[in-house]
């Protein structure tokens, strides 16, 4: 029942079909889903990609008998907001789950409220259960720099950080643990932090997304909710991403989204003002330029106002 | 004498590597699994002290070995259990339970008499272990 990666010491195989064991375990598909369903990201794909071969050969190598350590596998994930990191976490842990470095390949999502206490002795037993939740897969600590406080030398913060710290270094079979946050403030939580930084094996930064790859995004999100833009909504919903872009707190793919959720309220409003008439399924699913140009982006005035 | 209790209590003890299949077991089911320790260990004392909290929302029975390592550090010289609780409607209680931890000695029971109206004969059982205050019981023995 359990993996059985670790139960075969004792007669190391000679020879293995590396086109065999590939398929066999089933990344192939993983990796293609991947680079299917994650646009642009091209960086991140090839640094998953070389770690999935790494582990695929020591995998090999464990089954050969030339080595018994489990590799260290704790993973940072830097970049700015809406760049994917959750997404990607979630296939790393399906593909170590595959190649049988974890056991269960299940994400345990938490931040800071989840592992820091709020009096003396809440932080231990907090850090421990959520360790104990994610045993058997992998721990994914968004904005993992909220953890050190520097400024307040009594935080909570320290504690949660020797357990991670702890069972990271003597679990390592147990438990994979993913660090992710903002580049900048990651490197310096590093850079307070040495026992992270060494126990960390994998950095990987998450660049931000192009004008053309966040329309590639917005087209997909659609696709799969069953709605269309039509050409001059397209057109509009362009516009859109460039002034957006120029605007504070722009999170990638994730204000994509938003606006999208937003559109589709505006478009079933727009749909609902006038009822005597019959729709079509095409009306249903088309998104008009007056439900992307209603959308406040487009009333700041250093923007060019354009009415299309 | 050894004592029987729950589930596997007249095989021999389990190793870790067995008790790790087992929670496995349990956790596959969906039941939420907990480590109880007591020093008295008669067979109607059903309420033993529960080590640290229930554990709930668990997949991997690695979690729960750690905490059985913490326990048996502490409590080594006394009965550790692990029970598993289904928390489904209609059985709502404990599915499975067993002994995963021993003290080296174990005394036995002592059966008393009691003579009481007519030739009538009352039978009570205690533990020898029991004579000694709660946390010396199983001490260098």
């Amino acid at each position: 029942m359990l993996s059985t990666v670790e139960n075969t010491e004792g007669k190391p195989v000679a020879d293995i079909d590396l086109r065999k064991e590939f398929s066999e375990v089933g990344i192939g598909e993983v990796l293609e889903q991947l680079d299917r369903e994650l646009i642009g990201l091209a960086p991140v794909k090839t640094r998953i990609r070389e770690i999935a071969s790494l582990l695929l050969i020591e995998r090999i190598r464990q089954r050969m008998g030339l080595s018994a350590e489990t590799p260290t596998l704790h993973m940072s994930f830097t970049g700015n907001p809406g760049t994917g990191k959750t997404t990607v976490a979630l296939r790393m842990a399906n593909i170590l789950h595959k190649l049988g470095f974890v056991r269960r390949g299940h994400v345990v999502s938490v931040t800071r409220d989840e592992l820091v206490g709020q009096y003396i002795g809440h932080t231990a037993p907090k850090t421990k259960e959520i360790l104990k939740k994610a045993m058997g897969g992998v721990l994914f600590i968004d904005e993992a720099y909220y953890l050190y406080r520097p400024d307040n030398e009594r935080d909570y913060g320290q504690e949660a950080i020797e357990i991670l710290l702890q069972v990271m270094e003597s679990q390592r079979d147990d438990l994979v643990v993913i660090l992710a946050g903002y580049g900048d403030r990651m490197d310096k939580f590093f850079a307070s932090n040495p026992g992270f930084r060494s126990r960390v094996a994998h950095h990987i930064d998450f660049p931000d997304y192009g004008d053309s790859e966040l329309m590639w995004i917005a087209e997909l999100m659609l696709k799969e909710q069953n709605y269309h833009f039509t050409a001059e909504a397209r057109d509009a919903f362009a516009r859109y991403i460039a002034i957006r872009k120029t605007q504070p707190l722009f999170s990638n793919a994730r204000s994509i989204r938003n606006a999208l959720d937003r559109i589709r309220l505006r478009q079933a409003n727009r749909l609902v003002a006038d009822l005597d008439r019959i729709v079509t399924a095409d009306d249903i699913q088309s998104i008009d330029a007056a439900d992307v140009l209603a959308s406040r982006v487009f009333d700041k005035p250093s923007t060019p106002e354009g009415k299309s | 004498m050894r004592i029987t209790q729950g589930c596997f209590s007249f095989l021999p003890d389990l190793t870790d590597e067995q008790i790790k299949k087992q929670i496995q077991y349990c956790l596959g089911k969906d039941w939420a699994v907990n480590i109880e320790f007591t020093d008295d260990p008669h067979p109607r004392n059903t309420y033993w002290e529960m080590w640290g909290l229930p554990m709930f929302d668990l997949r991997d029975a690695a979690g729960i070995m750690m905490e059985l390592k913490e326990c048996r550090k502490v409590y080594g010289d006394r009965y550790i259990r692990i029970n598993a609780f289904d928390s489904s409607h209609g059985w709502e209680s404990v599915r499975i339970s067993f002994i995963v931890n021993r003290p080296k000695n174990e005394p036995g029971f002592r059966l008393a008499r009691q003579e009481v109206s007519g030739r009538n004969m009352r039978y009570t059982t205690t533990s020898y272990a029991v004579d000694l205050p709660e946390g010396q019981r199983y001490n260098g023995a």
